[in-house]
């Protein structure tokens, strides 16, 4: 018979204002077992812990309850303390008393019957636990980065400065992301490009990473520490170890009707491109739906004119295998599609344009080589109107519920430097709030108004329309409760953010969770950011939430240190609670194997004897307890009940079941 | 194809061509119009205030009487299928509303917003479809043709579902069914000032004024509403612009019944 010890937790007001726990803790000792029971205001802190091992002690108890709040909160912490105490970890169990019980319940006598039920509940399951032991993994020193913008440049040159190898899989043919694209940053006005392009170049020089541009991560197997990628090498058809990145194929290709996707489609680009000027790798790529050649076989003029001998038209996608230790998703985003807001007059007017194309529009390299014109008739406008949370907390359905928190900053930062460079400009901007939370920032668009005379109206845009050629912007001005018409030469919309929709295919290979707006979920809002739910794997940027470029780096960095901190342990402890089978009950049909996610499933042939002094060989299932993940799959799947989970066996949960339904 | 019809009051006063047009206009495409017997007034203005039942029940009445015959409700005045629209909202999603409404009128079988609500537009394009009413047309218009939405058929978009609140097209399509050209022109789905014209002209002027100045410079002929308050604003406060007319008139005057 098991010697339970039962520690009831106050956690302060969270559970006894609702759970009687001295009630709790009185009526739980009489349950068949329990030899200790006691109630504490906090039992995670260092008393409540200290009170947990003099008791495992005193009392010398082999199982232990703890009715707390979730296991996913303090499990570790409790398990710790009783390991500690010389209790096997896995002896000890929590009763979620907190979310699963007070937080959800007003009346206090339903709450205190119900948190008795889930710690009777636990011991049920006590009872029947046994020692686990942990094993051990190797660790794979080398990490993976999916995307190579700032996030992902910043992650890989902090990894590889603590000396381990690093591979930047990047699905584009540069790294640079969407900072490559920006003019200047807030709230400092320094040139983006100046700012990222030696970080890039760094990457590209450190011995300890390797850039694989225009690549995809095509398969992930594995788990923390023994990740399996396949990557695919898309086809450039240009040999990247030949290609000097002398342009001469650019000037000489003669389709040139391609839309340049770096400039925001405002330009043209030849089929065979580099995308900037200061692209890493750089070297060119072909556009296999723009090129003449791989179109209809006629032409080959880059390859004519390549001096080193690059071009190559037969080149096919590659596939690569590499194992890593840890990977980190920086996969950035994009602006939300906004033709579903007609009010703006976005694909009717030519002079409506994103903030992201205003970027390209005032950068040097840009298609106007800096100069501020609008697109459809190349004029200096005179007035420019900016509308704010175009699709930023919108809960219309149109656009996103969140706020894309950058755009009051860039804007403020667009309003201002058109007004440095053309005094003579009109500079309007609607806004619904302007936040601007952060060092230096509020600030910085307190200059906007206070120092550059921008017009920021307090109100909501209803209406973009033509009249005349002016662009006429209707929409009230909420602080002198009117509606205003301001005749535009140019209207830019901040258009709210989305993570870039390749992250839910990375999510999926990866067995990572996103939530409804499609970002990558971190595994605790405040105290695990970075962290993924799912071990091994790290956030950084924008694919975890609206952020700018400072947090973003500071996220990055932060992985970095989560990366090398596991990269640096030769072994990793493995989980012991995994599926293991009863030889004698198996009949081989491979059920199990095919519900495995993880491919933890092999089968044996295997000689039994039979009696008599015979044998025979059968096939069984064998698991894999380094790869298995313990989710239970096979357990519910096996016909035969020869699967079983330790430290979830069927036995324990239908124990957990009955201590439930006993009234 | 027989169908519950709620006309209104305005369209037996003020507005019966709006009333009479439809009706010759859906005979000719073989729809049965049957009045909804005993009708009362809709309130004209849907109330906003949340504990306020009595003004919704002569609708939630409408509903109910359609529920059970037919289970569909045909609208026409723009102002009425606003109201109707969204008193039945109220009854499916609003307990509140329900429940009050269902004590207060006591029917045989309460009312949890069962029937469909079906603007004659609506009825055009889904019931019958434009391309049936193309092929039944012996006057195409062959003229340039301004469709003004105004806000009551758009508007709350959610539970009107009426069509894109900033960018609609049925009433293009309607234009396009029975010859005419439709004229997109940008204040098409705004206000005509509505029922300040009672107190004061100057914004319903000002508002008709850009509706109408901006449907000409754009190349309307005329333009068409299915509202009888846009309609009195568009002529009365418009005067001397662009006729306004009800589309209906045109419906009727392309099937050769007007």
């Amino acid at each position: 018979m098991q010697r339970i010890g039962v520690f009831i937790c106050w956690c302060g007001s969270n559970i006894a204002a609702t759970v009687d726990v001295k009630r709790v803790a009185e009526a739980i000792k009489a349950e068949p077992g329990v030899v200790y029971s006691a109630d504490y205001q906090y039992m995670c802190s260092e008393n409540g812990q200290q009170l947990l091992k003099n008791a495992i002690k005193e009392h010398n108890l082999t199982g232990v309850v703890i009715g707390s709040c979730s296991p996913r909160m303090h499990e570790a912490t409790f398990r710790r303390a009783a390991a500690e105490a010389g209790l096997n970890p896995y002896m000890l169990e929590v009763a979620n008393i907190r979310e699963q019980c007070s937080w959800i319940h007003k009346d206090m006598d339903e709450a205190t019957e119900k948190a008795l039920i889930l710690i009777r509940t636990a011991i049920a399951k006590v009872r029947l636990n046994t020692p686990l032991q942990e094993g051990e993994s190797p660790v794979t020193k080398r990490a993976l980065v999916i995307g190579g913008g700032i996030a992902g440049i910043q992650a890989a040159l902090d990894i590889a400065e603590a000396g381990f190898e690093v591979d930047i899989v990047e699905k584009n043919a540069t790294i640079g992301g969407r900072m490559a694209q920006l003019d200047k940053t807030f709230p400092t006005l320094d040139c983006s490009a100046c700012i990222l392009t030696p970080k890039m170049v760094d990457c590209a020089q450190s011995d300890k990473i390797d850039i694989l541009s225009y690549s995809e991560v095509e398969e992930v197997k594995g788990f923390v520490g023994n990740f399996k990628v396949k990557i695919r090498k898309k086809a450039r058809y240009v040999d990247e170890k030949k290609c000097t990145g002398c342009k001469v194929c650019m000037e000489k290709c003669p389709s040139k009707k391609g839309l340049n996707e770096f400039n925001m489609n405002l330009n043209n680009r030849t089929a065979i491109y580099i995308p900037f000027a200061q692209a890493i790798p750089n070297v060119a790529v072909i556009d296999p739906e723009q090129c003449i050649k791989l179109k209809t076989g006629k032409c080959g003029i880059c390859q004519k004119f390549c001096g080193a001998g690059a071009i190559n038209y037969e080149m096919k996608d590659e596939f690569v295998d590499r194992e890593y230790g840890a990977i980190v998703v920086a996969t950035g985003f994009r602006p939300i599609n906004i033709d579903a807001f007609n009010e703006y007059g976005y694909s009717d007017n030519a002079d409506v344009i994103t903030s992201l194309e205003l970027e390209r529009l005032m950068n040097a390299a840009g298609p106007t080589n800096g100069v501020l014109l609008r697109p459809s008739d190349k004029t200096h406008p005179k007035v420019i109107t900016f509308i704010q949370c175009v699709g930023s907390r919108d809960v219309s359905g149109c656009g996103k519920p969140y706020c894309s928190k950058v755009c009051c900053m860039y804007t403020a930062k667009h309003a201002m430097l058109i007004r440095e460079k053309y005094p003579d400009t009109e500079v309007h901007v609607f806004y619904i709030d302007v936040r601007t939370p952060g060092k230096n920032y509020d600030e910085f668009y307190r200059r906007a108004v206070e120092q550059y005379g921008v017009d920021y109206i307090k109100g909501m845009v209803g209406k973009v329309y033509n009249e005349n050629g002016k662009l006429m912007v209707q929409g009230s001005n909420l602080i002198d409760n009117e509606q205003v018409i301001i005749p535009s030469d140019l209207v830019v919309l901040a258009t709210a953010i989305e993570p870039e929709p390749s992250v839910r295919k990375i999510a999926t290979l990866l067995t990572a969770s996103i939530d409804t707006n499609n970002f990558m979920n971190e595994s605790h809002p405040k105290l695990r950011p970075v962290e993924s739910p799912t071990a091994g794997v790290y956030l950084a940027g924008m694919c975890q939430g609206p952020k700018d470029i400072p947090e973003t780096v500071s996220q990055a960095s932060a992985c970095a240190a989560k990366v090398i901190g596991l990269l640096v342990k030769d072994k990793l402890k493995t989980n012991p609670c995994v599926a293991h089978c009863n030889e004698m009950m198996c009949n081989g049909c491979s059920q199990c194997a095919n519900v495995c996610a993880y491919g933890a499933i092999t089968y044996v042939d295997k000689e039994f004897r039979i009696g008599g002094g015979k044998t025979e060989v059968r096939r069984v299932a064998s698991v894999n307890p380094a790869v298995c993940q313990g989710c239970g799959a096979c357990t519910v799947t096996c016909p035969s009940g020869a699967m079983d989970l330790s430290g979830f066996s069927s036995k324990q949960i239908m124990s957990e079941v009955e201590a439930i339904c006993k009234r | 194809m027989k169908i519950c019809y709620y006309p209104g009051c305005t369209l037996k006063t003020k507005a019966k061509e709006l009333d009479a047009y439809a009706r010759k206009a859906a005979e000719a495409l073989g729809v049965e119009m049957e009045e909804v017997k005993d009708w009362q007034c809709c309130g004209a203005v849907y109330p906003m205030a949340k504990n306020e039942i009595a003004t919704k029940l002569s609708a939630v009445r409408a509903l109910d009487y359609a529920k059970h015959n037919g289970g569909k409700l045909l609208t026409l005045c723009s102002a009425c299928h606003n109201v109707i629209k969204r008193v039945n909202d109220d009854m499916k999603n609003d307990e509140n509303i329900r429940t009050k409404a269902n004590n207060y009128l006591a029917l045989e079988e309460s009312y949890n917003g069962e029937t469909q609500v079906i603007h004659y537009l609506e009825m055009l394009k889904n019931e019958v479809s434009f391309d049936e009413i193309a092929k039944k047309v012996v006057k195409p218009l062959n003229r340039k043709v301004g469709a003004y939405y105004g806000c009551l058929l758009l508007r709350p978009s959610g539970v009107l579902a009426f069509d894109n609140p900033e960018n609609p097209s049925i009433i293009e399509d309607f234009i396009r069914a029975i010859g005419g050209t439709p004229v997109i022109y940008p204040f098409r789905n705004e206000c005509c000032g509505a029922y300040v014209s009672l107190k004061n002209q100057t914004l319903p002027k000002e508002r008709s004024a850009k509706i109408l100045n901006s449907a000409k410079e754009k190349g309307a002929e005329e333009v068409i509403t299915a509202c009888p308050l846009c309609l009195y604003n568009l002529q009365v406060n418009g005067a001397g612009i662009l006729p306004a007319r009800y589309f209906t008139e045109l419906l009727a005057e392309a099937l050769g019944v007007k």
